[in-house]
């Protein structure tokens, strides 16, 4: 529908608020001029160009450029204008072309917000001309229409600008020259587009965080760069820092003179590039990598398994994903066989019911026959399941073979050589794991449990002796001492997969019956203090903790998290009570229940290593509070269902290998990093 | 080279070269039939529910409708509920997706049903269809229209059993009253 008008020629326009194109094979000026109705334009306030890009209802470029998009909204001009010119020239001075007849002709179009064209006209013709009136858009009788000019002038825009009645013409022709060349030699300041390989050094950086949770302490890693906001006017040259594999900057590549489009969207005063939305902050500007994708496999062969093969904005992302969803598989996996397996089972017993209530099974071999043929029925059945079970958990366990070693030491375990390579990360991981899950079908597969961070509940560490899975019945002392280790152990996990300064760790320890247990968290100096003992040193920091509570709850509904006071430590707080309630009376005990239910909002987190059995004094007074802890126990045991089927799965603690130093290496490097950001 | 399935008919879901399917969409797609008359806009939703039923040896072990979405194996995954149709002016509504070669080795027949979860009759229903697409192409393979709603609250689709080593789907189109899946239980077990 779009008119192609040839000079001279007239179009309607139907919508106010219009768009004007402009394309040239060469950089050139746009501007536009408004007139009266007898078409003088009265004053250079009237007219838009680089210098001044803005007036009511029209708004050009800012620099000189090959494409141009001018915007305009009739209904906004002022009610004194009757015609619009639009006008392009020539830059002088800048070592371009001088005259129209040296370029490629130009072409505008009248276009609607949404991009339609409505009229049309390539400028033909031209020859010695440095500037040309390309079209009008003018008011007839309340209503605009757009005329085709194409009027050039040799005498360039100076003499455009007299002969529509301005006055200060030849000044402004000047002023508006110079504007151009300051925009193009402040574009040649940019730093160049962002190359294919700078992509590339980006995305490499990522996965580079996933495998090695902890980054560089260095300011020039890529994820931790502050942006740039713009860059010096005047450069002659390109900046450069800016290059490929430099900090680069999350700003998509500022106006250079070859990249025209980044040029016409020049945006408000004192910038030479775009205005750029994303946030500076947020390191997903960029899409992410693509995920690694398996190997096409091959006919007849299910795909070769590749760690990091799921969604995510990031390689941790994307194995947490990978994990979940392995944790998905092997769930309906089991439920799978089992409810096939219990299929079979019903349908034997009823087929050998059915043998056994038939008389006539009773005399010669026929119930014989029966009987054999319904267990052959249920091998059969269960031998099919068993290759689909067997199929499908070689395929996981191949997997597993390859994200075990892929994980960043939040998701691994404490034998993982990961561990070995720690250093202190720069960012809070989105999950821990705090042990590993597997179900009777696949002893020798286990899932990572990975729980999400900050914890959204706290943790109860069963030191009762009730749940002894492995048979291995080990006495109530042995079992305290290995809850109170398999505390440790999870609180080291957790300060370790925290950056410097971002966790703090309280003990209490009424009874001082853990000592020995503590002794890697005390030695090292990582706690926030020495463990509390004594009913005195218990209400002491349940008073602290519970006060921090109060205030951050309170600045956070008053909207004020800045008036906190400034020794409020804003790290996240985890404290660990070994044998609860000892100690406690029933003050402490009301308020460690309040810090239960209020504190994960706020960043308080309890850690509770206790047998439910010495708590019976209190009734059922304390079941909403062992309900809302999530109950890990410290020898293998079966008490944790999935999300899906709801199997049971059975719970293995992440344990630090027996004679590792893995723990004394981790904590010892914490507690530097801790010492360091105190300073 | 969709077949337009009437009913009782089956059809084998074997593929044109040899191959057999691994993965199937049923889907269900339905338009409230437009009222005559003032106020045409207060149109009634209709809330359709697509169910699967799936059976192992005639006895129903599982399935998939608007509150449980997956069955346990996983095999079976309903891809929501949609309380009003025609949104997609022709295509799915409500989809039940079947991963063939995960259905636990005892399911032989998972049976597809609609159920009008808001009680108004097939009368009222306006372009009820079901289909069967190939889940890896998308290419449909078998496509049946509810023909001449009537009183009546439920349908009874289709079914996909195990025939040799692949599938079969058979149309049945029959009948019924119910307001999810439960209610039409006797009238599944006939079709067994």
């Amino acid at each position: 529908m779009t008119a192609e008008l040839v000079r001279g020629q007239n179009h309607p326009l139907s919508q106010a608020r219009l768009e004007i194109r402009v394309s040239a094979g060469k950089p050139i000026v746009a501007g536009a001029t408004l007139c009266d109705e007898k078409g003088k334009v009265h004053g250079v306030e009237w007219v838009a160009h680089p210098g001044s890009p803005t007036l009511p209802g029209m708004e050009v470029s800012k620099q000189a450029a090959a494409d141009h998009r001018l915007a305009c909204d009739l209904d906004a001009l002022p009610e004194t204008v009757h015609r619009v010119s639009v006008l392009l020239a020539l830059p002088s001075g800048v070592g371009g072309p001088v005259r129209f007849g040296a370029v490629a002709a130009p072409f505008v179009a009248v276009t609607g917000l949404d991009g339609s064209e409505i009229a049309s006209y390539t400028v033909t013709g031209l020859d010695a001309e440095s500037a040309v009136v390309v079209l009008e858009l003018y008011r007839r009788q309340d209503a605009w229409k757009v005329r085709a000019v194409g009027q050039g002038y040799a005498g360039g825009l100076a003499e455009l600008l007299a002969d529509q009645g301005l006055s200060q013409a030849q000044q402004l022709a000047g002023s508006i020259n110079e504007a151009v060349v300051q925009g193009l030699a402040r574009s040649v300041a940019a730093p160049p587009p962002r190359t294919a390989e700078g992509d590339r050094s980006r995305h490499a950086a990522a996965p580079a965080l996933g495998q090695d949770q902890s980054g560089s302490t260095s300011p020039g890693a890529p994820d931790q760069v502050p942006p740039q906001h713009g860059h010096p006017g005047g450069q002659g040259s390109a900046t450069p820092g800016a290059g490929p594999g430099g900090p680069q900057s999350n700003y998509p590549a500022a106006s250079a003179p070859q990249d025209p489009s980044a040029v016409t969207q020049s945006g408000g005063p004192g910038a030479g590039g775009p205005v750029n939305y994303s946030h500076p902050g947020r390191q997903a500007a960029a899409p992410p990598p693509p995920p690694p994708t398996a190997p096409p496999a091959r006919p007849g062969q299910p795909a070769q398994p590749v760690a990091g093969d799921a969604t995510g904005w990031s390689m941790e992302e994307r194995l947490y994903n990978q994990v979940w969803g392995m944790f998905e598989d092997l769930a309906r996996t089991a439920a799978a066989y089992r409810s096939a397996v219990d299929f079979a089972e019903s349908r034997m017993e009823q087929e050998l019911d059915k043998v056994l209530s038939d008389p006539r099974s009773r005399i010669g071999g026929q119930g014989d026959a029966a009987r054999e043929a319904a267990r052959a029925k249920h091998a059969e059945l269960v031998d099919r399941a068993k290759q689909v079970l067997d199929r499908d958990l070689a395929q996981l366990t191949a997997e597993a073979e390859v994200v075990e070693p892929a994980l960043p030491p939040a998701f691994a375990g404490w034998d993982n050589p990961a561990w070995h390579g720690y250093r202190v990360p720069m960012e809070i991981p989105m999950a821990l794991r705090l042990g590993d899950l597997h179900l009777p079908e696949s002893a020798d597969l286990s899932i990572p449990m990975l729980v999400r961070l900050p914890l959204e509940r706290g943790l109860w560490i069963d030191s009762g002796s009730t749940g002894s899975f492995d048979g291995s019945i080990a006495d109530s002392d042995e079992l305290r001492r290995l809850a109170m280790d398999t505390a440790v152990a999870h609180a080291a996990r957790l300060l370790a997969v925290y950056p410097a300064g971002e966790f703090s760790v309280h003990v209490i320890d009424a009874a001082g019956s853990a000592t020995s247990a503590l002794l890697p968290l005390v030695s090292t100096g990582v706690l926030a203090g020495p463990p509390a003992v004594g009913a005195a040193g218990v209400n002491d920091v349940l008073a602290r903790l519970t006060q921090r509570v109060d205030l951050v709850q309170m600045a956070i509904r008053g909207g004020a998290a800045d008036s906190l006071p400034s020794d409020l430590d804003p790290a996240e707080q985890l404290l660990i009570v070994n044998d609860f309630p000892h100690g406690f009376d029933d003050r402490a005990v009301t308020r460690l229940r309040y810090l239960a239910d209020e504190g994960p909002a706020v960043g308080v987190h309890l850690m509770l290593v206790a047998d439910r059995e010495d708590a019976a004094a209190y009734g059922p007074l304390l079941d909403p509070l062992w309900r809302s802890l999530l109950r890990l126990t410290p020898v293998p045991d079966d008490h944790l269902a999935d999300p899906w089927v709801g199997h049971t799965w059975t719970y293995d603690p992440s344990r630090v290998p027996p004679d590792s130093q893995v723990l004394q290496h981790v904590l010892t490097q914490v507690a530097a990093a801790r010492r360091s950001w105190n300073r | 080279m969709t077949v337009n399935m009437t009913k009782g008919q089956a059809i084998s879901l074997q593929k044109n070269d040899g191959g057999t399917l691994t993965a199937v969409r049923m889907g269900l797609g339905w338009q409230a039939a437009p009222r005559r008359g003032l106020f045409g806009s207060r149109t009634r939703e209709i809330d359709l529910d697509a169910s699967a039923v799936l059976f192992a040896d005639k006895q129903p072990v599982d399935v998939v409708f608007f509150r449980h979405l997956v069955s346990d194996d996983g095999s079976v995954r309903h891809t929501g509920d949609n309380l009003v149709g025609g949104v997609g002016q022709g295509g799915d509504d409500e989809a039940i997706l079947v991963d063939l070669a995960r259905v636990p080795v005892h399911i032989d027949q998972i049976v597809f049903t609609v159920n009008s979860f808001t009680g108004q009759t097939f009368q009222e229903v306006q372009d009820a269809f079901c289909r069967l697409v190939d889940e890896t192409n998308g290419e449909e393979l078998a496509r049946y229209t509810l023909a001449g709603g009537g009183q009546y609250t439920a349908q009874i689709m289709a079914k996909v059993h195990r025939a040799g080593a692949g599938w079969q789907m058979t149309a049945l189109g029959t009948p019924a009253n119910g307001r999810t899946f439960q209610d039409l239980m006797p009238a599944i077990l006939p079709h067994l």
